[in-house]
């Protein structure tokens, strides 16, 4: 059991993505969520996928800065985890209603959807970028995620200089921005 | 090139990295303009997603790892072997031994399968023969010489380039704009490409796209004497076809259009090659570049190869293949070539066909 002080540092480890809080996060919950999963129809690859995605919940919440423990971290996951499990069950038409609730829980629906519409979003990301190929995803990678500045990239990418690199960045820019909204967008209506 | 300076004034301003004045002037802007405002709001919001995915997959890579690291200490499999079945428990406790010995099949499965292929490559060139008919011999010329000055004789043909023409295949109409589909092999190294039709009528034609990993080409003919020409009468299936079934080809292995049919025999091409069939039809070289039809009048395949020491061992690239190519041809070029999706050729004799399908059919000549 852990002070809230301990639980805090440690949502600030992960917001941070820092493997040793991640670590000491999987250390401390995973049993029970495991425990609870293979009790309701499960098996220890689910508790695995579940708790990922749990702990991506965790991280959006961790990070967006306003989230204070308003319980004990346990809880919350399993709350999460739970909420999780049983959609994946109606999904896959194996749901159980003879699910127990014998811990605590705090409501996380809210959490659930927006977790659902971000995971939405973070996969057509992920597929735009894939789409827009070589340089582009790498030209915009070095730019806008690794934060190196256009003479740099002009040098690494063999342009000739930077103002070039920087229209063909402005071009894959305008690529993946079209792919991505028009994903998005679709998925909206 | 506007857009690319907002842009960068709305990155530079989401990152704080306006100074005073102009960020007044910025946000000054930005209240009076609502598109620029809306702009604004669009572009934070995308490369906020931007950002979120990197750090997520970042995340994803951790709790992988965090993950594996407890797995291999044994923390997360450890505790509840007695709640599942013995296969779980087995699964859990040789999960690394496994992963082990998954990787290895792998590994030697790969490199085999490397060495094979490199082996298979070096022999593929030794027995698979196009069937471009590179004989084009001096006496064949002079008589196409004469054949064509009688016809100039008696009918005012649209064009007649001079030309000597070291090759020889066969290619089609995919678009009556003047757009034929063709082997890759045909057309490499060609300098000069012209078509003739049927008729004689002859077009000079420009390679838009060649892949030698599919062995496709599409010539585009740039003559402007060439007319749109209407009602293609073949479709091109998006499904396999089937085994044993019978199919047609019209080719120019010789200076006439030349028909030939066959079965289809198996549904890979060479050393298991899936981007084409097996086919067996009796072909030579000229046949390179011909449509391959089902009894529906479908285009399935284009005939490209035949093994040297076998008897009646023919490939045709599948037309499946063909839409790739026309997808990668808009893309490249932003030529959109629409393939004929009205098929007039079901239901008719075989001798029904071959006439509606002859017009279509191109020799394809160059040097």
């Amino acid at each position: 059991m852990k002070t809230i002080e301990q639980e805090t540092i440690l949502l600030k480890g992960l917001a941070a993505n820092d493997t040793e809080a991640i670590e000491t996060i999987y250390r401390d919950n995973f049993t029970v969520i495991k425990a609870f999963i293979i009790k309701n129809n499960g098996y220890t690859d689910d508790a695995l996928d579940v708790f990922q995605e749990a702990m991506i919940v965790l991280f959006e919440k961790a990070k967006s800065g306003s989230f204070t423990l308003s319980c004990q971290l346990q809880t919350y996951l399993y709350s999460i985890c739970r909420r999780l499990w049983l959609k994946k069950l109606q999904n896959q038409n194996r749901f159980n209603p003879s699910i127990e609730i014998i811990e605590e829980i705090v409501p996380v629906d809210d959490e659930i959807e927006y977790h659902e519409k971000k995971n939405s979003d973070f996969l057509f990301m992920e597929s735009a970028l894939k789409k827009i190929g070589e340089p582009c995803k790498s030209l915009l990678e070095a730019f806008y995620l690794e934060k190196k500045s256009m003479p740099e990239i002009a040098d690494s990418f063999g342009y000739t200089n930077a103002d070039n690199a920087k229209t063909q960045k402005y071009k894959c820019l305008v690529r993946l921005k079209k792919i991505f909204f028009a994903q998005y967008n679709k998925n909206k209506d | 090139m506007e857009d690319n300076l907002l842009f960068d004034a709305i990155e530079r301003y989401r990152n704080n990295q306006m100074d005073e004045k102009e960020k007044l002037f910025f946000e000054e802007l930005k209240k009076n303009n609502p598109e620029i405002d809306q702009m604004v709001a669009e572009h934070s919001f995308f490369l906020d997603e931007l950002e979120r995915m990197s750090e997520q997959k970042k995340l994803r890579h951790n709790l992988k790892e965090a993950e594996s690291k407890l797995i291999n200490e044994g923390l997360i499999s450890g505790s509840n072997g007695k709640a599942k079945a013995k296969i779980i428990y087995l699964w859990n406790r040789y999960r690394r031994t496994i992963a082990v010995a998954a990787a290895i099949a792998c590994i030697v499965s790969l490199s085999t399968a490397t060495v094979i292929s490199k082996y298979s490559e070096t022999k593929k060139e030794a027995v698979i023969t196009p069937l471009v008919d590179n004989k084009l011999n001096q006496f064949e010329y002079k008589l196409n010489e004469i054949e064509h000055k009688l016809k100039d004789a008696t009918t005012a043909a649209p064009v007649r380039p001079k030309f000597k023409a070291d090759f020889r295949a066969t290619g089609f109409l995919i678009d009556g704009r003047g757009y034929l589909i063709t082997n890759a092999h045909v057309v490499e190294n060609a300098k000069n490409l012209i078509v003739e039709n049927k008729k004689g009528d002859q077009f000079y034609a420009q390679e838009v796209y060649s892949n030698p990993a599919t062995d496709l080409a599409i010539l585009k003919i740039t003559d402007t004497s060439f007319r749109q020409v209407n009602g293609l009468p073949y479709t091109f299936p998006k499904s396999a076809a089937e085994l044993a079934e019978p199919i047609f080809t019209l080719g120019y292995p010789r200076e006439e259009v030349v028909y030939g049919e066959g079965y289809l025999s198996a549904k890979s091409g060479y050393y298991g090659d899936t981007t084409s069939y097996q086919i067996s039809i009796s072909a030579n070289p000229g046949n390179s570049g011909g449509p391959v039809i089902n009894k529906n009048g479908e285009v399935i395949g284009i005939i490209s190869s035949k093994e040297t020491n076998a008897d009646g061992v023919v490939f045709a690239i599948k037309s499946q293949n063909i839409y790739d190519a026309l997808r990668q041809v808009k893309k490249d070029k932003g030529i959109t070539i629409k393939p004929p999706t009205v098929n007039t050729l079901k239901g008719f004799a075989r001798v029904k066909q071959v006439k509606k399908l002859e017009d279509f059919v191109y020799k394809v000549k160059g040097n």
